[in-house]
């Protein structure tokens, strides 16, 4: 009944770079045992050897677009750009946490093989092909991260962040378990172009009196929820502000990119691949359409996720602007900008619908790759600009956690003028303001959110994002116009920390400059993910 | 034979009670034990939905749902033995160093 497939069968060369880090993870919580303890340095330039080795690997696989493991995995320049963001991301993490670690007392080569497992995971969310796949990769990057989260052990702050972060996203994995559930339910099958089949029916067109269709949809806004839990989406973001002021600032740099990029990763293989052309009310339009018409109707779960990326933008904008501790302020930031990246994944959801015969229809999800670019630009942008801010809260942050206020930035272009240029150019990125790669990534995602229709919800982003200059520029003019009442050196300005700084710093300029070399990269994944559709 | 539908009501009334749980609860392992019902909820719906496919996909998600819970329950039982040391208490309520 069941075949066993060959070795060969697998492919898993597609699947190397995700493999090579988790087994290279497992080899390193052992090595790790060895290196003396005031050696701890080893294991971080050991996790960036293998974070570049995963990087060259990812090369070759870039685009493959072949599935390996029974089409459970999929090798494509989506899967590609995604490990490219996050294991860029993870490097700048690793030069971060060298020093913070040491100077707070919670040096623990562990750390590292937490970090490369949970990178590892949204690796495999990236190529996931199957909700089996979706979920595992989703467990792997959260579990090491709520850990990660509580690693401050002596800190109760710390540690409530690691408790709510795990109880909070232990329920949304029940959510996303359960709506996957229903979905097997109603399509038979776990694997995304195979629901993607199922769903648009043998006359291309979907079938509304269906029974499975109330599982389908139930089944959808559950693995919503679910995933908004993990990329903290406005109203489940709840968890986000206390998780990110608690846990020690490394981790929290990482989870707001890394979590972020994992959770959307899943989230659009799962609407762009799976469930796209989920249209519930037709109205009387398709049956009275002449053979040749075309019409445009939205998705069943758009005006959800509408709703969410709207609400996400403005409570993330209008709360960040009434903090004082910028630690708390960019958790804040970080749920806005989940909810422009939301955007365009509604803009996924406007479905053309041709009739090409009698009977016979098309639909098509035709704003998939536009949005799709726009989407991962932005989680590009976003990855280096974020990164590079909590490098430089970090530098000023005391041994003990504090440091991080507002005011602690007074007069920062006098005593640091170069890290406060960075500083002052990440949060330009993040208002996106043009020659920023934050400029690029919200243009292409208002682009795409404008082709699909979704007007209002377009107007509402810019209108946001013009709120959000107010509390970014106020660090500015806290840097650059204000004295400092404290006078003592920032303890974390170290030289890993000027590394990543300055790393994080030249992608967001290089990618703003020259936004065609990411999407150059992207150029096929559109059209991969069509071909593999039909 | 039970219908399919029976089954299918079981595990979403099961859901339901185990999300009420994690809301409602204020015991730590209580709102834990919650999260477990949820998911065996979804356990049940999915081996229910093999069965009426007659494939195993679901049977094979249900072994990956019980590892990676085995898993979460470590991590898990950890984080609350930590906050019992700090905190003397369980009682999620007195998590509230953070506000704003």
């Amino acid at each position: 009944m069941i075949d066993v497939p060959s070795f060969a069968e697998l492919n898993l060369e597609v699947a190397l770079p995700g493999i090579f880090l988790a087994l290279f993870t497992t080899v390193l919580l052992i090595v790790d045992l060895f290196i003396p303890k005031d050696r701890k340095i080893t294991t971080a330039h050991l996790t960036i050897g293998a974070l570049v080795v995963a990087f060259v690997l990812n090369l070759p696989a870039f685009n493959a677009g072949e599935t390996a493991m029974n089409e459970m995995f999929i090798a494509d320049a989506f899967a590609g750009f995604v490990n490219m963001i996050v294991i860029t991301g993870a490097i700048i993490t690793v030069l971060l946490s060298v020093d913070y670690m040491k100077r707070s007392g919670i040096e623990h080569g562990e750390f590292y093989s937490l970090l490369l497992f949970s990178v590892s995971g949204i690796m495999f969310m990236g190529s996931a092909n199957d909700l089996i796949v979706v979920f595992i990769a989703l467990e792997l990057l959260s579990i090491p991260l709520y850990v990660m989260a509580a690693l401050r052990h002596d800190d109760v702050k710390s540690e409530e962040s690691g408790i709510k972060y795990f109880i909070l996203g232990a329920f949304a994995s029940a959510f996303f378990v359960y709506g996957a559930a229903l979905i097997y339910g109603a399509t038979g099958t776990t694997n995304l172009p195979e629901i993607f089949r199922a769903i648009a029916g043998a006359d291309g067109i979907v079938a509304t009196e269906n029974s499975a269709m109330i599982y389908l949809v139930i089944g959808a806004a559950m693995v919503i929820v679910a995933l908004g839990f993990k990329v903290a989406a406005v109203p489940f973001h709840m968890w986000t502000p206390d998780v990110y002021e608690g846990a020690p600032t490394p981790v929290t740099a990482f989870m707001s990119v890394g979590a972020k990029a994992g959770g959307f990763a899943g989230l659009l293989r799962v609407m762009i691949i799976g469930l796209p052309l989920l249209v519930v009310n037709f109205g009387d339009a398709v049956e009275t359409m002449a053979i040749g018409e075309t019409i445009t109707v939205p998705s069943a779960w758009q005006t959800a996720l509408w709703l969410i990326a709207a609400a996400t933008m403005i409570f993330g904008n209008f709360i960040a602007i009434s903090q004082t501790n910028v630690k708390r302020m960019l958790a804040y930031s970080s749920i806005a900008h989940a909810g422009y990246i939301l955007m365009a994944v509604a803009a996924v959801g406007t479905v053309q619908i041709t009739k090409v015969a009698e009977n016979d229809y098309t639909m098509v999800a035709v704003y998939a790759e536009s949005a799709l670019n726009g989407a991962l630009v932005y989680l590009l942008a976003y990855t280096f600009t974020n990164l590079g801010a909590f490098a430089v809260v970090m530098s000023l942050e005391n041994n003990d956690g504090s440091g991080t206020m507002l005011d602690d930035f007074n007069g920062l272009s006098k005593r640091h003028p170069l890290t406060a240029a960075m500083m002052a150019f990440f949060m330009l990125s993040l208002i996106g303001v043009p020659t920023t790669a934050g400029f690029i990534g919200k243009f292409l995602i208002f682009d795409a959110a404008i082709q699909a229709g979704l007007i209002p919800l377009t107007i509402i982003g810019v209108l946001t994002s013009a709120v959000s200059a107010y509390y970014y520029v106020r660090i500015i003019v806290n840097m650059y116009l204000k004295d400092a009442a404290v006078t003592d050196e920032a303890v974390g300005l170290t030289p890993y920390v000027n590394y990543a700084t300055i790393v994080a710093f030249a992608g967001t300029l290089i990618f703003g400059l020259f936004p065609m070399l990411a999407l150059d990269l992207l150029a096929s994944s559109g059209a991969q993910i069509a071909t593999l559709l039909f | 034979m039970v219908g399919m539908e029976a089954y299918v009501i079981l595990s979403a009334v099961l859901f339901v009670l185990g999300a009420m749980g994690v809301m409602m609860r204020r015991n730590a392992i209580l709102v834990f034990m919650s999260v477990e019902l949820m998911l065996n909820a979804a356990n049940l719906a999915l081996v229910a939905f093999s069965r009426q496919w007659s494939g195993v996909d679901g049977q094979v998600f249900v072994f990956f749902v019980i590892t990676v819970a085995a898993a979460e329950v470590a991590v898990g039982l950890a984080l609350i033995v930590t906050i019992f040391r700090t905190k003397q208490s369980i009682n999620i309520d007195v998590l509230h160093q953070m506000e704003g």
